[in-house]
């Protein structure tokens, strides 16, 4: 909640922009995070590429912790919850063809419309269902 | 073998800067979409952030020519309208986003933290996914 960790926060959106855009121009390739897994499950040929960006995307909380960035220790929400959550960020990332980073980050620089769309309703939905679960129940 | 080796560096900072922005943890992420909480704008910053680097470099450097740095083409998005399954999948993914605190760039990166609850996440998220393809693909 401090003004730094805003400090913190952009300084990291500026790497996670710098990984996205090294895959554009390295690539020719959207990050999006939920494509790139998805894809790299259901289609083997040419998904080498995917592989070794989730290996990096994986393995980099291992390196980031050498200088004192680490992972949380705590996850909220119940095993239950999570299991409900995931299947529906599994559904509803591949039916709406993206999710924060493919959308959110390539799709609104790219200034794509139906990215702008996918973004405003999936925070919408998300900012709803928080304020549902924490204000009304 | 380069293709390889640019997307392994390409996952290594995007996984860098989800951890360093903290938007690996769920509190975090779940205190930004509380508005009528105690708001936690931590992940707007994040955004700028990001855009603030890809929106520049692909607007003046990759959208005028439609190439990568090898001069070969970039794979995009044919698709221009939007339509119901863009806005249904949108919903779907909110829900399970707000549900949870994580979407997939994080839940992936979270893997090496040994939590069971992200355990259940992605095993969920994945058997969805490739339940989404498959349907998809009939």
């Amino acid at each position: 909640m401090l003004p730094s960790d805003w400090i913190q926060g952009f300084a990291g959106g500026m790497l996670i922009g710098a990984g996205a855009i090294v895959l554009m121009l390295f690539n020719g390739r959207i990050a999006g995070i939920s494509g790139i897994t998805a894809s790299a499950l259901t289609q083997f040929k040419q998904s080498a590429w995917r592989w070794a960006f989730l290996v990096g995307l994986i393995a980099a909380p291992l390196v980031t912790a050498l200088a004192g960035f680490t992972l949380p220790e705590n996850i909220p929400a119940s095993l239950p919850t999570m299991a409900v959550a995931g299947l529906l960020v599994g559904i509803g990332t591949r039916i709406g063809s993206g999710c924060t980073s493919g959308h959110g980050i390539c799709g609104l620089s790219r200034w794509s419309l139906r990215s702008l769309f996918a973004t405003l309703i999936f925070m919408g939905t998300a900012v709803l269902t928080v304020s549902i679960v924490r204000h009304v129940m | 073998m380069r293709f390889i080796l640019t997307a392994l560096l390409a996952g290594f900072l995007f996984g860098a800067g989800l951890t360093i922005s903290m938007m690996t943890d769920p509190a975090r992420v779940l205190g930004f979409l509380d508005i009528f909480g105690a708001w936690d704008p931590t992940l707007a910053f994040v955004m700028a952030g990001a855009l603030a680097i890809y929106m520049p470099i692909y607007q003046f450097y990759i959208k005028p020519r439609g190439r990568t740095i090898f001069n070969e083409p970039c794979q995009l998005p044919e698709k221009k309208q939007v339509d119901q399954p863009l806005i249904t999948g949108a919903i779907l993914f909110g829900l399970g986003w707000g549900l949870s605190g994580i979407c997939p760039g994080p839940g992936l990166a979270n893997l090496s933290g040994g939590q069971p609850a992200i355990y259940v996440f992605i095993l969920t998220m994945l058997l969805g996914m490739i339940g989404a393809t498959m349907y998809q693909k009939k």
